[in-house]
């Protein structure tokens, strides 16, 4: 499997699976149902807003704050690692490996291939925040849209390959289910999904900004809302991008080494 | 109302089962006991930020809003151990095609979906749900009265009967949709926004949670009621609604399964 039979098959890849994207989109109404945690926390912290404002955040702050949010979790959103656990157990991860293209690509490519149903949805979410917050709901520069474009992109990167290590992690243990449920907890708490990072205590603080979760929701939302000067937010996209090569080559190694475990289950 | 003799024994064959299985992997209540704590806590860590920021909201103090975070554990605890172990179940059941040996069998079939698994280990969140009510009333300083306690058990049903019966209409959701692995994780969420009390949310939320998706039913009125402040008609109206939902989730159920049938001959 060499790069360039991958790239020459990558446009054929995306565009079959943009034709199940659209042929399974009930599937994802039921994920965007999912995934409208972000408009309850909306709800709650409009709630506490109502006697004043929480450092920053006022009723309006919060309203760009969730819905930047709810579409940022809509764009970067990954479920390999249920994908890979599901295919390890039943055994049809070995009709993927038989195929001249790396597994990883395939699922990259599928999930990729999901983000322009999801712009359908995220469109007139991002209108209705302009609508009640004015401009301040999106990047006011050119260059402020370049950052969190490229936020983006290594939130989704870093999203990718948790889930691939998380998937991977099912060909050594017998379960890797409670390991992601965990990654789930600690993703919906650490992120900035529930609430913004800059809410937790000073200490505490420290510690999220070392893990990669606020990475992966907090940092584009922040550059969406425009709570960064370039400066800091030049510092948190390299601590960003810092992550997706770390954790592209630990996912890519373990992968490696885990497929090796696998082949000889099936050998 | 009449349950027939056969059916009760026909649970007590399921549960058996269920817990022989469950008493070969005793391990698992370790495991699950840890996991249960570590998520509790990590649960809270949204109330403690909340909280920090004001002494109370929408009337609910700390301490109060603790008591709705139990139950929430507590029902999470139902819904793992007894719930949901058959809603993937009756998934993969769909998706198999194997549903037909379900409805081939000479019972009811919502009932013998609804009984095929149960993970007693899972319902160790039960217990920290308990825990939580405790640690909540001590640091109140009082105890809940006995009429209070009575009203919150009466509650305990119906939660768990509304419970079951969103779980009956997202099953029911299955038949429709052809891919539905994300069933259960659309399940989870919608019910996670049962951890903050009702009153937070306004105007369309705030009809939909009580109506549509009775989440407040479920968490918030046995707190309440345990804090002595539930009024009697709303205890009234949760039994009488939820008897209601149950109903409606019953014809939807028939509904689907005929068609199921329509759709596979």
């Amino acid at each position: 499997m060499s790069l360039r039979t991958s790239l020459k098959a990558l446009p054929t890849m995306l565009r079959i699976g943009f034709s199940e994207a659209v042929a399974y989109r009930a599937e994802m109404i039921i994920w965007v149902l999912a995934t409208t945690m972000p408009l309850i926390m909306l709800a709650l912290w409009s709630a506490v807003a109502r006697t004043g404002a929480v450092g920053r955040f006022g009723q309006a702050e919060f309203v760009g704050y969730f819905l930047a949010a709810f579409c940022v979790r809509q764009l970067t959103s990954s479920w390999v690692a249920w994908l890979l656990s599901y295919e390890v157990k039943q055994g049809t991860l070995a009709m993927r490996l038989l195929r001249p293209i790396s597994p990883l690509l395939a699922y990259a490519t599928e999930v990729l291939a999901g983000i322009p149903l999801r712009l359908l949805v995220v469109a007139p979410v991002v209108a209705i925040s302009l609508w009640v917050v004015g401009a301040g709901a999106v990047p006011a520069s050119l260059g402020g849209w370049g950052l969190f474009g490229l936020s983006l992109v290594g939130a989704w990167l870093v999203t990718f390959y948790l889930n691939v290590l998380l998937g991977t992690l099912s060909l050594y243990l017998e379960s890797s289910q409670k390991l992601m449920d965990i990654y789930m907890v600690l993703y919906f708490v650490c992120s900035g999904y529930m609430f913004p990072v800059e809410f937790f205590p000073p200490g505490v603080r420290m510690v999220i900004d070392v893990l990669p979760f606020r990475y992966q929701m907090g940092l584009p939302v922040e550059l969406m809302t425009g709570a960064h000067a370039t400066g800091p937010a030049l510092v948190l996209l390299a601590k960003q991008w810092g992550w997706v090569v770390g954790l592209g080559v630990v996912a890519t190694l373990v992968w490696r080494r885990g497929l090796a475990r696998f082949a000889a289950f099936g050998g | 109302m009449l349950i027939p003799r056969r059916y009760l024994r026909l649970l007590g064959v399921q549960l058996k089962a269920s817990g022989l299985l469950a008493l070969q992997y005793r391990a698992d209540f370790l495991a699950e006991g840890l996991t249960s704590l570590a998520w509790t806590f990590t649960a809270l860590a949204p109330l403690f930020v909340v909280f920090g920021t004001r002494p109370s909201i929408e009337g609910w103090t700390f301490h109060e809003s603790l008591l709705v975070v139990g139950w929430f554990t507590l029902l999470q605890g139902v819904l793992e151990g007894a719930i949901s172990p058959s809603l993937t179940g009756v998934v993969e059941h769909i998706r198999k095609g194997t549903l037909d040996f379900v409805l081939l069998k000479p019972a009811d079939a919502q009932f013998l979906v609804s009984t095929q698994r149960f993970l007693p280990w899972r319902a160790v969140n039960v217990l920290s749900g308990v825990g939580l009510f405790v640690y909540a009333f001590v640091s109140l300083g009082r105890w809940p009265s006995f009429p209070g306690v009575l009203a919150s058990l009466v509650l305990l049903g119906t939660s768990v009967l509304l419970l079951y019966s969103l779980w009956i209409l997202v099953v029911s959701a299955a038949f429709f949709v052809v891919k539905v692995d994300n069933l259960t994780y659309l399940f989870t969420s919608i019910f996670d926004a049962a951890r903050w009390p009702s009153s937070v949310f306004r105007g369309v939320l705030a009809v939909v949670f009580t109506f549509i998706i009775p989440l407040a039913l479920m968490t918030t009125f046995p707190a309440l009621a345990m804090l002595g402040r539930l009024p009697w008609t709303w205890l009234v109206g949760a039994v009488v609604g939820s008897v209601v939902f149950a109903w409606v989730a019953r014809r939807v159920w028939l509904m689907s399964i005929r068609h199921y049938t329509s759709a596979s001959s």
